[in-house]
Protein backbone atom coordinates (compact mmCIF):
# COMPACT_ATOMS: atom_id res chain seq x y z
CA UNK A 1 0.00 0.00 0.00
CA UNK A 2 1.52 3.30 -1.09
CA UNK A 3 1.26 6.55 0.83
CA UNK A 4 2.13 9.47 -1.44
CA UNK A 5 2.91 12.87 0.08
CA UNK A 6 1.33 15.34 -2.32
CA UNK A 7 3.15 18.72 -2.13
CA UNK A 8 -0.26 20.45 -2.05
CA UNK A 9 -2.47 18.07 -0.04
CA UNK A 10 -0.10 16.18 2.26
CA UNK A 11 0.23 12.44 2.78
CA UNK A 12 -2.57 10.52 1.06
CA UNK A 13 -3.46 6.93 0.29
CA UNK A 14 -2.67 5.51 -3.19
CA UNK A 15 -6.37 5.11 -4.01
CA UNK A 16 -6.60 8.91 -4.45
CA UNK A 17 -4.08 8.77 -7.28
CA UNK A 18 -4.04 7.46 -10.81
CA UNK A 19 -0.82 6.07 -12.24
CA UNK A 20 0.28 7.66 -15.53
CA UNK A 21 3.48 5.77 -16.32
CA UNK A 22 7.18 6.42 -16.82
CA UNK A 23 8.06 10.12 -16.46
CA UNK A 24 11.49 9.83 -18.02
CA UNK A 25 10.16 9.42 -21.57
CA UNK A 26 10.92 12.49 -23.72
CA UNK A 27 9.01 13.27 -26.89
CA UNK A 28 11.41 13.50 -29.85
CA UNK A 29 11.58 16.54 -32.09
CA UNK A 30 8.91 16.57 -34.81
CA UNK A 31 11.55 15.91 -37.48
CA UNK A 32 13.06 12.95 -35.63
CA UNK A 33 13.31 9.51 -37.25
CA UNK A 34 10.52 6.94 -36.92
CA UNK A 35 12.73 4.80 -34.64
CA UNK A 36 12.83 7.66 -32.14
CA UNK A 37 9.04 7.83 -32.10
CA UNK A 38 8.79 4.06 -31.76
CA UNK A 39 11.10 4.22 -28.76
CA UNK A 40 9.07 7.08 -27.27
CA UNK A 41 5.64 5.51 -27.70
CA UNK A 42 6.44 1.85 -26.99
CA UNK A 43 9.82 1.17 -25.43
CA UNK A 44 10.50 1.54 -21.70
CA UNK A 45 13.53 1.12 -19.45
CA UNK A 46 11.19 -0.71 -17.03
CA UNK A 47 13.75 -0.47 -14.24
CA UNK A 48 13.91 -2.83 -11.31
CA UNK A 49 15.04 -0.08 -8.96
CA UNK A 50 14.46 3.68 -8.68
CA UNK A 51 11.82 4.73 -11.18
CA UNK A 52 10.62 8.24 -12.07
CA UNK A 53 6.88 8.18 -12.78
CA UNK A 54 3.76 10.28 -13.16
CA UNK A 55 0.89 10.13 -10.66
CA UNK A 56 -2.26 12.22 -11.12
CA UNK A 57 -3.87 13.26 -7.84
CA UNK A 58 -7.30 12.64 -9.31
CA UNK A 59 -9.06 12.33 -5.95
CA UNK A 60 -7.44 15.48 -4.55
CA UNK A 61 -5.93 18.60 -6.10
CA UNK A 62 -5.86 17.05 -9.62
CA UNK A 63 -2.22 18.07 -10.06
CA UNK A 64 0.14 15.83 -11.99
CA UNK A 65 3.02 14.73 -9.75
CA UNK A 66 6.47 13.40 -10.50
CA UNK A 67 7.31 10.61 -8.05
CA UNK A 68 10.59 8.72 -7.60
CA UNK A 69 9.73 5.26 -6.27
CA UNK A 70 11.62 1.97 -5.95
CA UNK A 71 9.86 -0.69 -8.01
CA UNK A 72 11.04 -3.56 -5.81
CA UNK A 73 10.55 -2.11 -2.31
CA UNK A 74 7.90 0.52 -3.24
CA UNK A 75 9.80 3.09 -1.12
CA UNK A 76 9.08 6.65 -2.26
CA UNK A 77 12.06 8.98 -2.29
CA UNK A 78 10.67 12.16 -3.75
CA UNK A 79 7.38 13.76 -4.83
CA UNK A 80 7.32 17.02 -6.75
CA UNK A 81 5.18 19.02 -9.15
CA UNK A 82 5.29 18.02 -12.80
CA UNK A 83 7.30 21.03 -13.92
CA UNK A 84 9.84 20.97 -11.08
CA UNK A 85 13.06 19.02 -11.37
CA UNK A 86 12.86 16.35 -8.67
CA UNK A 87 15.83 15.56 -6.48
CA UNK A 88 17.50 13.06 -8.80
CA UNK A 89 17.73 9.43 -7.84
CA UNK A 90 21.26 8.12 -8.13
CA UNK A 91 21.10 6.03 -11.32
CA UNK A 92 23.80 3.60 -10.31
CA UNK A 93 21.97 2.62 -7.14
CA UNK A 94 19.48 -0.20 -7.46
CA UNK B 1 -0.94 -27.89 -37.20
CA UNK B 2 1.15 -30.85 -36.10
CA UNK B 3 0.99 -32.31 -32.64
CA UNK B 4 3.74 -34.15 -30.85
CA UNK B 5 3.26 -37.88 -30.93
CA UNK B 6 1.16 -38.99 -27.95
CA UNK B 7 3.72 -41.44 -26.64
CA UNK B 8 6.89 -39.62 -27.51
CA UNK B 9 10.12 -41.54 -26.80
CA UNK B 10 11.23 -38.62 -24.62
CA UNK B 11 8.66 -39.58 -22.03
CA UNK B 12 9.22 -43.33 -22.42
CA UNK B 13 12.97 -43.17 -21.88
CA UNK B 14 12.73 -41.25 -18.63
CA UNK B 15 15.17 -42.55 -16.00
CA UNK B 16 12.31 -42.19 -13.55
CA UNK B 17 10.53 -44.89 -15.55
CA UNK B 18 7.12 -44.80 -17.13
CA UNK B 19 4.34 -43.66 -14.83
CA UNK B 20 1.21 -45.82 -14.94
CA UNK B 21 -1.61 -47.12 -12.80
CA UNK B 22 0.20 -50.48 -12.62
CA UNK B 23 3.35 -48.76 -11.33
CA UNK B 24 1.33 -46.83 -8.76
CA UNK B 25 -0.26 -50.03 -7.45
CA UNK B 26 3.08 -51.85 -7.38
CA UNK B 27 4.77 -49.03 -5.46
CA UNK B 28 1.78 -48.90 -3.14
CA UNK B 29 2.40 -52.43 -1.94
CA UNK B 30 6.21 -52.07 -1.95
CA UNK B 31 6.30 -49.08 0.38
CA UNK B 32 6.93 -46.46 -2.36
CA UNK B 33 10.64 -47.33 -2.45
CA UNK B 34 10.95 -47.73 -6.22
CA UNK B 35 10.62 -44.11 -7.28
CA UNK B 36 13.59 -42.11 -8.51
CA UNK B 37 13.96 -38.33 -9.14
CA UNK B 38 11.88 -37.16 -12.10
CA UNK B 39 14.69 -35.12 -13.69
CA UNK B 40 18.48 -34.92 -13.54
CA UNK B 41 20.16 -32.13 -11.60
CA UNK B 42 22.67 -31.12 -14.26
CA UNK B 43 25.87 -29.12 -13.86
CA UNK B 44 26.66 -26.61 -16.60
CA UNK B 45 28.91 -27.57 -19.51
CA UNK B 46 31.06 -24.97 -21.29
CA UNK B 47 29.00 -24.75 -24.44
CA UNK B 48 25.48 -25.55 -25.68
CA UNK B 49 23.71 -25.03 -28.95
CA UNK B 50 20.81 -23.39 -27.11
CA UNK B 51 20.69 -21.85 -23.63
CA UNK B 52 17.21 -21.05 -22.32
CA UNK B 53 17.09 -18.60 -19.43
CA UNK B 54 14.23 -19.36 -17.05
CA UNK B 55 12.97 -22.82 -16.03
CA UNK B 56 9.32 -21.91 -15.78
CA UNK B 57 6.50 -23.19 -17.95
CA UNK B 58 7.60 -21.53 -21.19
CA UNK B 59 11.33 -22.21 -20.78
CA UNK B 60 10.86 -25.90 -19.98
CA UNK B 61 8.21 -26.33 -22.70
CA UNK B 62 10.56 -24.71 -25.23
CA UNK B 63 13.33 -27.13 -24.22
CA UNK B 64 10.99 -30.11 -24.50
CA UNK B 65 9.70 -29.18 -27.96
CA UNK B 66 13.23 -28.42 -29.20
CA UNK B 67 14.06 -32.03 -28.34
CA UNK B 68 10.81 -33.69 -29.40
CA UNK B 69 9.92 -31.71 -32.53
CA UNK B 70 13.32 -30.68 -33.85
CA UNK B 71 15.76 -33.24 -32.42
CA UNK B 72 17.82 -30.51 -30.74
CA UNK B 73 18.97 -31.86 -27.37
CA UNK B 74 22.16 -29.83 -26.90
CA UNK B 75 20.13 -27.51 -24.72
CA UNK B 76 20.50 -26.08 -21.21
CA UNK B 77 17.74 -24.45 -19.19
CA UNK B 78 19.29 -22.21 -16.53
CA UNK B 79 17.24 -21.04 -13.57
CA UNK B 80 17.96 -18.56 -10.77
CA UNK B 81 16.34 -20.73 -8.06
CA UNK B 82 14.60 -24.10 -8.15
CA UNK B 83 12.44 -24.79 -11.23
CA UNK B 84 8.82 -23.76 -11.53
CA UNK B 85 8.66 -21.26 -8.67
CA UNK B 86 8.05 -18.15 -10.77
CA UNK B 87 4.85 -17.28 -12.59
CA UNK B 88 4.05 -20.92 -13.42
CA UNK B 89 3.40 -21.31 -9.70
CA UNK B 90 1.75 -17.90 -9.28
CA UNK B 91 -1.30 -17.99 -11.52
CA UNK B 92 -4.91 -19.14 -11.33
CA UNK B 93 -4.23 -22.13 -13.63
CA UNK B 94 -6.95 -21.33 -16.19
CA UNK B 95 -6.87 -22.57 -19.80
CA UNK B 96 -9.17 -21.26 -22.55
CA UNK B 97 -9.09 -19.86 -26.08
CA UNK B 98 -12.03 -17.42 -26.01
CA UNK B 99 -10.22 -14.44 -27.51
CA UNK B 100 -11.55 -11.85 -29.96
CA UNK B 101 -8.61 -11.16 -32.25
CA UNK B 102 -8.52 -13.94 -34.91
CA UNK B 103 -4.74 -14.31 -34.70
CA UNK B 104 -4.93 -14.66 -30.92
CA UNK B 105 -7.81 -17.17 -31.18
CA UNK B 106 -5.67 -19.35 -33.49
CA UNK B 107 -2.68 -19.15 -31.18
CA UNK B 108 -4.57 -19.92 -27.95
CA UNK B 109 -6.65 -22.63 -29.66
CA UNK B 110 -3.40 -24.29 -30.76
CA UNK B 111 -2.38 -24.16 -27.10
CA UNK B 112 -5.69 -25.62 -25.92
CA UNK B 113 -5.31 -28.53 -28.37
CA UNK B 114 -1.83 -29.22 -27.01
CA UNK B 115 -3.23 -29.14 -23.45
CA UNK B 116 -5.78 -31.75 -24.49
CA UNK B 117 -3.03 -34.23 -25.35
CA UNK B 118 -0.39 -33.03 -22.91
CA UNK B 119 -0.60 -35.74 -20.29
CA UNK B 120 -0.11 -38.53 -22.85
CA UNK B 121 2.70 -36.56 -24.50
CA UNK B 122 4.55 -36.05 -21.21
CA UNK B 123 3.41 -39.21 -19.38
CA UNK B 124 2.67 -36.94 -16.43
CA UNK B 125 -0.63 -36.25 -14.71
CA UNK B 126 -1.15 -32.49 -15.04
CA UNK B 127 -4.81 -32.83 -14.03
CA UNK B 128 -6.09 -31.07 -17.13
CA UNK B 129 -9.75 -30.52 -16.27
CA UNK B 130 -11.99 -29.23 -19.07
CA UNK B 131 -14.77 -28.07 -16.80
CA UNK B 132 -15.69 -25.12 -19.02
CA UNK B 133 -15.14 -21.38 -18.78
CA UNK B 134 -18.21 -19.20 -18.43
CA UNK B 135 -17.99 -15.43 -19.05
CA UNK B 136 -21.02 -13.54 -17.80
CA UNK B 137 -22.59 -10.51 -19.45
CA UNK B 138 -24.74 -7.93 -17.72
CA UNK B 139 -25.97 -5.48 -20.37
CA UNK B 140 -27.43 -5.69 -23.87
CA UNK B 141 -24.32 -4.00 -25.28
CA UNK B 142 -22.14 -6.58 -23.60
CA UNK B 143 -24.34 -9.34 -25.04
CA UNK B 144 -23.62 -7.97 -28.52
CA UNK B 145 -19.88 -7.98 -27.83
CA UNK B 146 -20.00 -11.55 -26.58
CA UNK B 147 -22.10 -12.65 -29.55
CA UNK B 148 -19.48 -11.15 -31.82
CA UNK B 149 -16.74 -12.94 -29.89
CA UNK B 150 -18.61 -16.26 -30.02
CA UNK B 151 -19.18 -15.88 -33.77
CA UNK B 152 -15.53 -15.01 -34.31
CA UNK B 153 -14.51 -18.13 -32.39
CA UNK B 154 -16.93 -20.40 -34.26
CA UNK B 155 -15.77 -19.04 -37.61
CA UNK B 156 -12.33 -20.34 -36.69
CA UNK B 157 -13.66 -23.73 -35.60
CA UNK B 158 -13.44 -23.09 -31.85
CA UNK B 159 -16.28 -24.14 -29.54
CA UNK B 160 -18.34 -21.27 -28.14
CA UNK B 161 -21.90 -21.24 -26.85
CA UNK B 162 -24.01 -18.31 -25.84
CA UNK B 163 -26.02 -19.50 -22.86
CA UNK B 164 -29.18 -18.11 -21.30
CA UNK B 165 -29.76 -16.84 -17.80
CA UNK B 166 -31.53 -20.10 -16.96
CA UNK B 167 -28.46 -22.09 -18.01
CA UNK B 168 -26.20 -19.82 -15.95
CA UNK B 169 -28.49 -20.43 -12.98
CA UNK B 170 -28.19 -24.19 -13.48
CA UNK B 171 -24.39 -24.09 -13.97
CA UNK B 172 -23.68 -21.72 -11.09
CA UNK B 173 -26.42 -21.92 -8.44
CA UNK B 174 -24.18 -19.90 -6.14
CA UNK B 175 -24.31 -16.75 -8.29
CA UNK B 176 -26.66 -13.84 -7.60
CA UNK B 177 -28.18 -13.20 -11.02
CA UNK B 178 -30.49 -10.44 -9.84
CA UNK B 179 -28.03 -7.84 -8.64
CA UNK B 180 -29.82 -4.47 -8.87
CA UNK B 181 -27.08 -2.78 -10.81
CA UNK B 182 -25.46 -5.64 -12.72
CA UNK B 183 -28.07 -8.36 -13.31
CA UNK B 184 -26.72 -11.40 -15.16
CA UNK B 185 -28.33 -11.65 -18.61
CA UNK B 186 -26.42 -14.70 -19.82
CA UNK B 187 -22.97 -15.95 -20.61
CA UNK B 188 -20.43 -17.14 -23.13
CA UNK B 189 -19.51 -20.75 -22.43
CA UNK B 190 -16.43 -22.49 -23.78
CA UNK B 191 -16.84 -26.07 -22.61
CA UNK B 192 -13.28 -27.05 -23.54
CA UNK B 193 -11.82 -24.40 -21.24
CA UNK B 194 -10.87 -25.32 -17.69
CA UNK B 195 -7.98 -25.62 -15.26
CA UNK B 196 -4.68 -27.47 -14.93
CA UNK B 197 -2.54 -28.31 -11.91
CA UNK B 198 0.07 -25.66 -12.59
CA UNK B 199 3.09 -27.11 -10.73
CA UNK B 200 2.69 -30.38 -12.60
CA UNK B 201 3.10 -28.50 -15.88
CA UNK B 202 6.62 -27.40 -14.91
CA UNK B 203 7.48 -30.82 -13.47
CA UNK B 204 6.06 -32.74 -16.42
CA UNK B 205 7.92 -30.70 -19.03
CA UNK B 206 11.12 -30.81 -16.91
CA UNK B 207 10.95 -34.59 -16.62
CA UNK B 208 10.31 -35.12 -20.32
CA UNK B 209 12.95 -32.57 -21.41
CA UNK B 210 15.53 -34.02 -19.02
CA UNK B 211 14.82 -37.54 -20.28
CA UNK B 212 15.44 -36.32 -23.84
CA UNK B 213 18.90 -35.05 -22.84
CA UNK B 214 18.26 -31.42 -21.92
CA UNK B 215 20.32 -30.09 -18.97
CA UNK B 216 18.19 -28.36 -16.34
CA UNK B 217 20.53 -26.26 -14.22
CA UNK B 218 19.06 -24.83 -11.04
CA UNK B 219 20.57 -22.09 -8.86
CA UNK B 220 22.35 -20.65 -11.88
CA UNK B 221 21.39 -16.97 -12.05
CA UNK B 222 22.26 -15.14 -15.25
CA UNK B 223 24.25 -11.98 -14.49
CA UNK B 224 25.12 -10.88 -18.01
CA UNK B 225 24.69 -11.63 -21.70
CA UNK B 226 27.94 -11.70 -23.63
CA UNK B 227 28.09 -10.66 -27.26
CA UNK B 228 30.85 -11.28 -29.79
CA UNK B 229 30.80 -8.82 -32.64
CA UNK B 230 27.19 -8.42 -33.68
CA UNK B 231 26.00 -11.78 -32.25
CA UNK B 232 25.16 -13.23 -28.89
CA UNK B 233 27.96 -15.44 -27.54
CA UNK B 234 26.50 -16.84 -24.33
CA UNK B 235 25.46 -16.01 -20.79
CA UNK B 236 27.48 -15.02 -17.74
CA UNK B 237 26.11 -16.85 -14.71
CA UNK B 238 26.94 -17.18 -11.02
CA UNK B 239 28.37 -20.59 -12.00
CA UNK B 240 30.57 -19.22 -14.77
CA UNK B 241 30.27 -18.37 -18.46
CA UNK B 242 28.17 -20.68 -20.66
CA UNK B 243 28.68 -20.29 -24.41
CA UNK B 244 25.70 -20.72 -26.73
CA UNK B 245 24.79 -20.24 -30.39
CA UNK B 246 21.30 -19.15 -29.36
CA UNK B 247 20.13 -17.64 -26.09
CA UNK B 248 16.39 -17.65 -25.41
CA UNK B 249 14.89 -15.52 -22.67
CA UNK B 250 11.81 -17.07 -21.05
CA UNK B 251 11.69 -14.94 -17.92
CA UNK B 252 8.35 -13.12 -18.22
CA UNK B 253 8.12 -10.51 -15.46
CA UNK B 254 11.85 -9.84 -15.75
CA UNK B 255 12.25 -9.76 -19.56
CA UNK B 256 13.26 -6.08 -19.51
CA UNK B 257 15.97 -6.72 -16.90
CA UNK B 258 17.52 -9.59 -18.90
CA UNK B 259 17.12 -7.81 -22.26
CA UNK B 260 18.87 -4.74 -20.80
CA UNK B 261 21.92 -6.98 -20.22
CA UNK B 262 22.02 -7.37 -24.00
CA UNK B 263 21.40 -3.66 -24.60
CA UNK B 264 17.84 -4.29 -25.85
CA UNK B 265 14.91 -2.10 -24.76
CA UNK B 266 11.47 -3.72 -24.84
CA UNK B 267 7.88 -2.43 -25.16
CA UNK B 268 7.11 -3.84 -21.71
CA UNK B 269 6.32 -2.62 -18.20
CA UNK B 270 6.42 -4.96 -15.22
CA UNK B 271 3.29 -4.99 -13.07
CA UNK B 272 2.10 -7.10 -10.15
CA UNK B 273 -1.01 -9.28 -10.30
CA UNK B 274 -2.51 -10.84 -7.20
CA UNK B 275 -4.40 -14.07 -6.67
CA UNK B 276 -6.23 -15.51 -3.70
CA UNK B 277 -7.32 -18.89 -2.34
CA UNK B 278 -10.10 -19.41 0.18
CA UNK B 279 -10.34 -22.17 2.74
CA UNK B 280 -11.48 -25.49 1.28
CA UNK B 281 -15.20 -26.19 1.01
CA UNK B 282 -17.32 -28.92 -0.57
CA UNK B 283 -17.82 -28.69 -4.36
CA UNK B 284 -19.78 -25.50 -5.10
CA UNK B 285 -18.42 -24.34 -8.44
CA UNK B 286 -17.58 -26.64 -11.34
CA UNK B 287 -16.83 -24.09 -14.07
CA UNK B 288 -14.31 -21.30 -14.36
CA UNK B 289 -16.48 -18.23 -13.90
CA UNK B 290 -15.67 -14.67 -14.95
CA UNK B 291 -17.59 -11.59 -13.98
CA UNK B 292 -18.50 -9.12 -16.72
CA UNK B 293 -19.09 -6.07 -14.54
CA UNK B 294 -15.59 -5.99 -13.11
CA UNK B 295 -12.31 -7.77 -13.56
CA UNK B 296 -12.83 -10.98 -11.59
CA UNK B 297 -12.45 -14.72 -12.25
CA UNK B 298 -12.93 -17.69 -9.98
CA UNK B 299 -12.73 -21.46 -10.00
CA UNK B 300 -12.64 -24.20 -7.39
CA UNK B 301 -9.50 -26.27 -6.99
CA UNK B 302 -9.61 -30.03 -6.59
CA UNK B 303 -8.68 -29.53 -2.93
CA UNK B 304 -11.81 -27.40 -2.50
CA UNK B 305 -10.35 -23.91 -2.17
CA UNK B 306 -11.86 -21.17 -4.30
CA UNK B 307 -9.08 -19.72 -6.47
CA UNK B 308 -9.73 -16.18 -7.66
CA UNK B 309 -8.13 -13.00 -8.88
CA UNK B 310 -8.69 -9.62 -10.48
CA UNK B 311 -6.76 -6.93 -12.27
CA UNK B 312 -3.11 -5.84 -11.97
CA UNK B 313 -2.36 -3.39 -9.16
CA UNK B 314 -1.68 -0.77 -11.81
CA UNK B 315 1.83 0.63 -11.33
CA UNK B 316 5.32 -0.64 -12.23
CA UNK B 317 6.40 -3.19 -9.64
CA UNK B 318 8.85 -6.05 -9.33
CA UNK B 319 7.59 -6.88 -5.82
CA UNK B 320 6.01 -10.34 -5.82
CA UNK B 321 3.27 -9.19 -3.48
CA UNK B 322 0.17 -7.08 -3.91
CA UNK B 323 -1.39 -4.07 -2.19
CA UNK B 324 -4.69 -3.83 -0.36
CA UNK B 325 -6.74 -1.60 -2.72
CA UNK B 326 -6.86 -4.33 -5.39
CA UNK B 327 -7.51 -7.00 -2.74
CA UNK B 328 -10.53 -4.96 -1.64
CA UNK B 329 -11.77 -4.56 -5.22
CA UNK B 330 -11.45 -8.29 -5.88
CA UNK B 331 -13.28 -9.12 -2.64
CA UNK B 332 -16.04 -6.66 -3.55
CA UNK B 333 -16.51 -8.31 -6.96
CA UNK B 334 -16.51 -11.75 -5.33
CA UNK B 335 -19.31 -10.99 -2.88
CA UNK B 336 -21.33 -9.06 -5.48
CA UNK B 337 -21.38 -12.02 -7.84
CA UNK B 338 -21.30 -14.84 -5.29
CA UNK B 339 -22.75 -13.48 -2.03
CA UNK B 340 -22.18 -16.81 -0.27
CA UNK B 341 -18.40 -16.51 -0.43
CA UNK B 342 -18.56 -13.60 2.03
CA UNK B 343 -18.63 -16.27 4.74
CA UNK B 344 -15.37 -17.85 3.61
CA UNK B 345 -11.95 -16.82 4.82
CA UNK B 346 -9.04 -16.13 2.49
CA UNK B 347 -6.38 -18.72 3.20
CA UNK B 348 -3.57 -17.41 1.02
CA UNK B 349 -2.81 -14.44 -1.18
CA UNK B 350 0.18 -13.91 -3.44
CA UNK B 351 1.48 -11.70 -6.22
CA UNK B 352 3.35 -12.43 -9.40
CA UNK B 353 5.10 -9.94 -11.65
CA UNK B 354 3.91 -9.67 -15.24
CA UNK B 355 5.48 -8.45 -18.45
CA UNK B 356 2.70 -6.05 -19.50
CA UNK B 357 3.19 -5.24 -23.17
CA UNK B 358 2.07 -2.11 -24.97
CA UNK B 359 -0.75 -3.91 -26.80
CA UNK B 360 -1.69 -6.58 -24.28
CA UNK B 361 -0.42 -9.43 -26.48
CA UNK B 362 2.72 -11.54 -25.95
CA UNK B 363 6.06 -11.47 -27.76
CA UNK B 364 7.71 -14.52 -29.36
CA UNK B 365 10.40 -13.02 -31.47
CA UNK B 366 13.94 -12.51 -32.60
CA UNK B 367 15.48 -9.38 -31.08
CA UNK B 368 17.77 -6.67 -32.46
CA UNK B 369 20.70 -8.79 -31.17
CA UNK B 370 21.14 -11.77 -33.56
CA UNK B 371 20.99 -15.09 -31.71
CA UNK B 372 18.90 -13.69 -28.86
CA UNK B 373 15.30 -14.95 -28.86
CA UNK B 374 12.56 -13.58 -26.64
CA UNK B 375 9.59 -15.49 -25.23
CA UNK B 376 7.88 -12.95 -22.98
CA UNK B 377 5.33 -10.19 -22.67
CA UNK B 378 2.71 -12.66 -21.47
CA UNK B 379 0.74 -9.99 -19.60
CA UNK B 380 -1.51 -12.00 -17.25
CA UNK B 381 -2.23 -14.74 -19.81
CA UNK B 382 0.96 -16.74 -19.93
CA UNK B 383 -0.16 -19.91 -18.19
CA UNK B 384 -2.73 -21.05 -20.75
CA UNK B 385 -0.19 -20.35 -23.50
CA UNK B 386 2.60 -22.57 -22.14
CA UNK B 387 2.31 -25.46 -24.65
CA UNK B 388 1.88 -23.18 -27.68
CA UNK B 389 4.48 -20.71 -26.39
CA UNK B 390 7.04 -23.47 -25.98
CA UNK B 391 6.10 -25.12 -29.28
CA UNK B 392 6.34 -21.94 -31.34
CA UNK B 393 9.47 -20.63 -29.56
CA UNK B 394 11.19 -23.96 -30.28
CA UNK B 395 10.13 -23.60 -33.91
CA UNK B 396 11.60 -20.09 -34.08
CA UNK B 397 14.89 -21.24 -32.54
CA UNK B 398 15.21 -24.36 -34.71
CA UNK B 399 14.00 -23.01 -38.05
CA UNK B 400 14.85 -19.33 -37.74
CA UNK B 401 11.38 -18.34 -38.89
CA UNK B 402 8.25 -17.78 -36.78
CA UNK B 403 5.71 -20.59 -36.49
CA UNK B 404 2.56 -19.67 -38.49
CA UNK B 405 0.31 -19.40 -35.41
CA UNK B 406 2.77 -17.06 -33.66
CA UNK B 407 3.89 -15.01 -36.65
CA UNK B 408 1.86 -12.02 -35.43
CA UNK B 409 3.76 -11.90 -32.12
CA UNK B 410 7.04 -10.44 -33.42
CA UNK B 411 8.69 -7.43 -31.77
CA UNK B 412 8.69 -5.58 -35.08
CA UNK B 413 4.91 -5.23 -34.97
CA UNK B 414 5.14 -2.13 -32.77
CA UNK B 415 7.33 -0.06 -35.09
CA UNK B 416 5.38 -1.36 -38.09
CA UNK B 417 2.02 -0.28 -36.64
CA UNK B 418 0.67 -3.85 -36.58
CA UNK B 419 0.00 -4.11 -32.85
CA UNK B 420 -2.29 -6.97 -31.74
CA UNK B 421 -4.46 -4.74 -29.62
CA UNK B 422 -6.70 -7.34 -27.94
CA UNK B 423 -8.30 -4.78 -25.62
CA UNK B 424 -8.05 -1.78 -27.89
CA UNK B 425 -6.72 0.69 -25.32
CA UNK B 426 -3.46 1.73 -26.95
CA UNK B 427 0.10 1.80 -25.58
CA UNK B 428 -0.76 1.95 -21.86
CA UNK B 429 0.30 -1.28 -20.13
CA UNK B 430 -1.31 -0.25 -16.84
CA UNK B 431 -4.69 -0.19 -18.63
CA UNK B 432 -4.28 -3.49 -20.50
Amino acid sequence: MLRITCPWCGERDEIEFRYRGDASQRRPEDAAAMEAFNAYVYERDNLCGWHTEWWLHVGGCRKLLKVIRHTLTHEIRSVSGAAEAPSRAPQAER
Amino acid sequence: MSRPHPSHPAARRSPSGRYSLWRLLREGVRGQRGWSPAWRKATPRERYRVVIVGAGGHGLATAFYLASEHGITDVAVVEKGPIGLGNVARNTAIIRSNYLDPENIRFYEFSLKLWEGLERTLNFNAMVSQRGTLNLFHTEAQRDLFTRRANQMRLLGVDAEEVSRATVRRLVPLADLDNGRYPVLGGLLQRRGGTVRHDAVAWGYARAASAAGVDIIEHCEVTGIRREGARVAGVETVRGFIAADTVCLAVAGHSSVLAAMAGVRLPIETHVLQAFVSEAVKPVLDVVLTYGAGHFYISQSDKGGLVFGGHIDGYNSYAQRGALPMAEEVAAAAVTLLPGVARLRVLRQWGGVMDMTMDGSPIISKTPLPGLILNGGWCYGGFKAIPAGGFTTAHLIARGTPHPVAAHLGLERFAAGRTVDERGVGPFPYLQ
